[in-house]
């Protein structure tokens, strides 16, 4: 096994200090930084997220193989940002105004980081001018926004109307999901894609940025 | 002043729908005096509260409650119960939701004045305390606009008082997607049973000062949260049944401090909590699919003094408008269950009710009334909420372990592998709360305002 099968499937076991210590000696060996995140910490977060994906892992044991990931990567992303390494990409999330509900923000922001995006959470209740600030201060690829209740998932609206009144719309993908949320809504206010699950959510942004 | 239970009220003989120990009378209604009611509640279509003028929401509200009341009286219903769940504009802003309760209860009133239909109106404000991060409990202007829409409601013409109150919320959504039993007990039964205290000591005193029932309370944001990630199949099923015996001891707290019931819809726990107080409860099942999907549609029922289709939105379906199809609904299941139990056959209903749920999910398994004898004996064994919470978490386990033993229940591998692991945590926590609380505490200080739960420093 070399050792990028072996960084991945520590990963995949959920075993940080395995995974760290496997990082370190690959990059002692010379390894690229970018092959070491892509080939074995990422590739390993590939194959657990395709299992969450199918029913075949729960929730926890994918946190924990994050916890592996996260302790590899401490050692990859100094490298990384040294060598001005583009990430795959950046999403800003949050809860539009007036809805106190995050978990299945959180759930996506899990798997997006996983995935390897940078992930900028700006929480809950989030107002139309948080969101747009963030955009502009962020320059994110992707823009995600998640709603619980019939009279809060109107915002998601208004914040995409501000995105064009600020000619931020062609700049950034916007997403949107949560229980009364669906494809069709997605539509009507112009989002570019609806994630019905966290699962399905990196699928989802990987496909707005591949069709760019 | 709280005063603990330490003995049941309801075994799993006298557990039955329709049926609590200590009914509930008001302004003609009885609530578990031998029948069961519908309990109807509605919520508003997309739309966004804070740019419509109130006249429009008015006017929606007044569209809802009269055909629901409209359809009831067509099918011959005589008492009902009304939830009015304030949405978090109308909590944060009192005398909006004033006027609404006003208008619901002044529509209810000339139902009962023209057709005869005997109502309640219950009125659940938002808990808004969760704005802040970490939440500030105890302090500050939610808490304030909180208490002050209780009383406002209260006196614009509420009977019943409610909330899904979030205590330990800040713990337990971060517990709960770790499948972290530890994590659990600390949020819910450490953090929640104190918030559970201040708050509704508070909620009675309103009560009492306006001629209103104190009802109940629910763990929604826990229980609820892990039995729909179970359902999504992100957490194991066994992880949510723990988790839902486990916020019994926190719901139960309100019933120490003074709630009278009927408790609140969506707490799955109320079965235990029926068989402690009893207590009337409201209880959901396959008629709030409409709301959230379920593992346990029938034998919800079985415990069912109000019977609640949780929420669903004021949008039109073939039949009519959404919340009349609900009001229907409610009214056929009710009629059902009384007329089971009118013919002395209710047992047989509640126990097919039971059968027919308990074998297919660990949540459900926990629910039949033998079980729920068993966790209500559990928790009342202990007085020290803590020391509750792990005696409630271990017969759990035992009760899924001994099912799955004898074939009563069905369970994955990895269903099976999970049960073996929580197993190993329940038998090694502390014996005491303030070793617990010194263990925990740490882990959580960057998520909790530990002084919001009346917490000292030093533990």
């Amino acid at each position: 096994m070399d050792r990028y099968a072996e960084i991945a499937q520590h990963v995949q076991n959920g075993y940080s200090e395995r995974a760290r210590k496997a990082v370190e000696a690959a990059l002692a060996e010379g390894c690229p930084a970018e092959r070491v995140l892509k080939e074995g910490l990422i590739a390993g977060m590939e194959v657990v997220a395709a299992k969450f994906k199918s029913g075949q892992m729960f929730l926890p044991e994918v946190l924990a193989v994050a916890g592996a990931m996260k302790a590899g990567m401490e050692l990859v992303k100094p490298l990384l940002v040294a060598a001005r390494h583009e990430p795959l990409g950046k999403v800003v999330l949050g809860t539009v105004r007036g809805d106190m509900h995050d978990i299945g923000k959180n759930l996506v922001a899990i798997m997006l980081q996983g995935a390897g995006f940078d992930v900028v959470d700006l929480g809950t209740d989030v107002r139309v001018e948080k969101f747009i600030d963030a955009i502009e201060r962020e320059h994110p690829d992707v823009v995600g926004m998640s709603a619980l209740l019939t009279t809060t998932m109107v915002h998601m609206k208004t914040v995409i109307e501000a995105l064009k009144q600020r000619d931020l719309r062609a700049h950034v993908k916007v997403i949107v999901g949560g229980a009364p949320i669906s494809k069709n809504f997605a539509s009507e206010i112009g989002a570019d894609g609806y994630a019905r699950d966290a699962a399905t959510a990196v699928d989802v942004v990987k496909e707005l940025l591949n069709s760019r | 002043m709280r005063k603990r239970f330490n003995s049941l009220t309801l075994g799993a003989d006298a557990l039955l729908f329709g049926v609590a120990g200590t009914p509930l009378r008001r302004n003609g209604v009885l609530i578990g005096g031998g029948k069961v009611l519908p309990e109807i509640k509605f919520t508003l279509p997309p739309m966004s509260i804070e740019d419509t003028p109130a006249m429009e929401i008015e006017a929606m509200y007044r569209e809802i409650v009269t055909a629901v009341c409209e359809r009831a009286v067509h099918l011959g219903q005589q008492s009902v119960v009304v939830e009015f769940e304030l949405l978090p504009p109308m909590t944060v802003d009192p005398p909006m939701g004033e006027s609404i309760t006003s208008l619901i209860a002044g529509i209810l009133a000339e139902f009962r004045t023209s057709h005869g239909l005997q109502s309640l109106l219950r009125i659940t404000p938002v808990d808004i305390r969760e704005q802040n991060k970490p939440p500030q409990r105890r302090r500050g202007r939610e808490t304030e606009l909180l208490l002050e829409s209780f009383r406002r409601c209260a006196r614009a013409g509420a009977d019943l008082l409610s909330i899904e109150s979030t205590g330990g919320k800040e713990v337990t959504d971060q517990a709960i997607m770790a499948a972290d039993v530890r994590g659990i007990l600390f949020g819910t039964v450490v953090l929640g049973c104190a918030d559970m205290e201040f708050l509704w000591e508070k909620i009675v005193r309103v009560a009492r000062e306006t001629g209103t029932v104190p009802a109940g309370d629910t763990a929604c944001g826990i229980g609820n949260t892990a039995m729909v990630l179970a359902d999504q199949g992100y957490i194991p099923r066994v992880f949510a049944a723990v988790v839902r015996a486990v916020t019994a001891v926190r719901s139960l707290v309100a019933y120490e401090v003074g709630a009278a019931g009927p408790g609140k819809d969506c707490g799955y726990e109320n079965a235990i909590l029926k068989a402690i107080t009893g207590l009337p409860m409201s209880m959901e099942g396959k008629s709030a699919a409409c709301a959230h999907l379920s593992p346990v549609g029938n034998i919800a029922g079985c415990y069912a003094d109000l019977w609640s289709n949780e929420s669903v939105q004021n949008i039109k379906l073939l039949a009519g408008m959404a919340p009349v199809v609900s009001m229907e609904q409610l009214v056929y299941d009710c009629r059902l269950m009384n007329v089971a139990a009118g013919r002395g056959e209710g047992r047989r209903l509640r126990d097919w009710f039971s059968e027919s749920d308990a074998g297919l999910d660990p949540q459900a398994f926990i629910l039949s009334p033998r079980a729920v004898e068993a966790l209500a004996r559990a928790i009342v064994s202990e007085q020290d909420d803590y020391r509750r919470g792990v005696a409630v978490a271990v017969k759990a386990v035992d009760l899924l372990r001994e099912g799955l033993s004898k074939q009563h229940l069905l369970l994955s591998e990895r269903e099976q592998e999970w049960l073996t692991r929580i197993e190993h945590t329940v038998s090694e926590l502390p014996s005491d709360s303030m070793g617990f609380i010194a263990e925990e505490r740490p882990k959580w200080k960057d998520h909790v305002n530990y002084g919001e739960y009346g917490i000292p420093d030093d533990v």
